[in-house]
């Protein structure tokens, strides 16, 4: 299953100048991206694109072709588009719809607004709450978790969709070292499984733990797209507004310091 | 499918509906069905209005607001709160009618240019008794309805899933903007801002309280529109319901015959024969 985008360009409603240009990407079954890039630099903007609320709900204007296996989804209604690719933004709280009293119900909320019957919405509430080894919040209130708690169960709503590709936007922006960790463990399973992710994020140890490739954007461009410790390892990275890892920053400082211990130098390179 | 299809199969067990959904309501009274607590809240409220006087609204708060609730077990949260919430109406109708009455020629007594009657106080106290009534049969299904059960309900019984949803989000987003309004007023207080004090400076503090929690809603609008979208809340058609509140031939009957009651009341008042 492939998501690709091709010379793909998107202009906000209104806006004199594109926030994307000329995108070329393929989102391929069981990858995990990294979208990397300074702020401003169009990472949003293709997290939108990509899932299909630009335009269909943020309004503006697409160039190029984005197909789903093969097929162009240019014309297909966001309702359709949202059982193929899954979106998540970084704020837990506005994913969440709010109306519901329990973390089932919340999650359970996606796949009965597409009309399933009743027991196909079970399953799949309690497949997604397993999933995300978070079925014993089950009968919480989903406003009173923590904000870790609440973009597991924002990311079991749309696994609950079981959409075939993800895409998501800054999902441990608001997250304390704890919330970050469960989900970026979430998002090593889900892969494992078969899901096609894509992730925006400016926590570049975050993206070297759980990436298979990085995509740079810079001015809505695509300005690097390799394997993650090619791009990540780039002592030129920083000027494009990315930080380096920890694991690579590490590296540098002991070779600096003149320290000769490869072995060690080997083991901070592997992470 | 692959991905989260896959998944989702690999991971799906035979756990059915889990039984905390719709849970019943702790008295007798909370499970009766949404619909019903609401038809006997509007009739009431209307029929206090119909009646006139004071004895009928008085035996409609009895019947229709103080017994329930004692079968509810909320009578003391019901009186707090129907109290506050009829306060500044009923003081402003008490003071207007007991001073202002037209007419009013049994002097209670005098201040100056300004005399209490005891028509005025009679007229005051029906107001009373139908404001105690009306406010007392709103709070008692608030007290004893959860939105979500009302709605659910609704919607099973054919109101549009979009409408539920604005009527559900609308009651539900007070409590999340009170807590809004209490983090944005420890930061400004933070940032040295006096809320406390004088009704002025209170007045003054509200200002940069007020904008940042609407502006802030706004702002989120957007987001949560996208992310309602990506769960396919604008498909066209009828959404699954997991769970419905329980209902009765006879609350259906229940239903009807305050309906109809209601209905004769009006005709009664409208004949002259009540009133």
């Amino acid at each position: 299953m492939t998501i690709a985008l091709s010379g793909v360009g998107y202009r906000y409603a209104g806006a004199t100048k594109a926030a994307l240009l000329d995108v070329d990407l393929e989102l391929r079954d069981g990858e995990v991206i990294g979208l990397a890039g300074a702020s401003e630099a169009g990472k949003t903007t293709l997290c939108l694109v990509v899932s299909g609320l630009a335009p269909r709900t943020v309004g503006g204007q697409v160039r190029g072709t984005i197909t789903l296996d093969g097929e162009d989804v240019d014309t297909w209604p966001m309702h359709r588009l949202s059982q193929r690719i899954g979106i998540g933004f970084q704020n837990p709280s506005t994913q969440l719809s709010q109306v519901t009293d329990t973390v089932f119900e919340e999650v359970a909320f996606g796949p009965m607004n597409l009309g399933l019957t009743r027991d196909d919405v079970v399953a799949r509430t309690w497949a997604a709450l397993e999933t995300l080894r978070i079925d014993e919040l089950a009968e919480r209130d989903p406003r009173r978790l923590s904000g870790g708690q609440q973009q597991l169960v924002a990311m079991a709503g749309l696994l609950a969709m079981r959409p075939e590709h993800l895409v998501l936007d800054e999902p441990t922006a608001q997250l304390d070292p704890a919330g970050t960790h469960l989900v970026a463990d979430a998002i090593r399973r889900l892969a494992a499984d078969g899901a096609s992710i894509l992730i925006a994020e400016h926590k570049a140890d975050l993206l070297a733990a759980i990436c298979s490739r990085v995509i740079v954007l810079d001015g809505g461009r695509v300005a690097r797209l390799g394997a993650t410790d090619e791009i990540l390892g780039d002592p030129t990275i920083g000027e494009l507004g990315v930080a380096e890892p920890s694991s690579v920053r590490l590296s540098r400082a002991v070779q600096a310091a003149g320290v000769q211990s490869d072995r060690l130098a080997r083991a901070l390179a592997d992470g | 499918m692959a991905g989260g299809s896959r998944l989702s199969e690999a991971s799906a067990t035979n756990r059915g509906v889990p039984d905390f959904l719709g849970r019943p309501g702790p008295s007798a009274y909370h499970r009766l069905n949404p619909l019903t607590k609401a038809t006997l809240a509007t009739v009431t409220a209307i029929a206090a209005v119909v009646i006139g006087g004071l004895s009928g609204p008085t035996i409609l708060v009895v019947v229709a607001v103080i017994g329930p609730a004692i079968a509810a077990g909320v009578l003391g949260r019901l009186a707090r709160m129907s109290l506050l919430l009829a306060l500044p109406i009923a003081l402003s109708a008490l003071l207007v009618n007991v001073f202002f009455f037209p007419g009013g020629e049994t002097v209670l007594l005098r201040i100056g240019p300004i005399v209490a009657t005891a028509e005025g106080l009679a007229f005051a106290l029906e107001i009373l008794a139908r404001i105690m009534a009306i406010s007392g049969a709103i709070t008692l299904f608030y007290l004893t309805t959860r939105p979500a059960d009302l709605v659910v309900d609704l919607e099973r019984r054919g109101i549009s899933p979009r409408v539920a949803f604005v009527a559900n989000a609308s009651v539900q987003t007070v409590p999340a903007m009170v807590e809004r309004a209490a983090q944005i007023t420890a930061a400004q207080r933070a940032r040295g801002m006096d809320t406390e004090g004088s009704v002025w400076r209170r007045v003054r503090g509200i200002v940069p309280i007020v904008g940042p929690v609407i502006l802030g809603s706004i702002a989120e609008v957007e987001e949560r529109t996208m992310a309602l979208e990506a769960r396919g809340f604008t498909r066209p058609g009828r959404r699954t319901l997991l769970w419905a509140p329980s209902d009765s031939g006879g609350q259906s009957l229940a239903r009807w015959a305050l309906i109809a009651a209601l209905a004769a009341l009006i005709a009664a008042r409208v004949a002259g024969v009540v009133g």
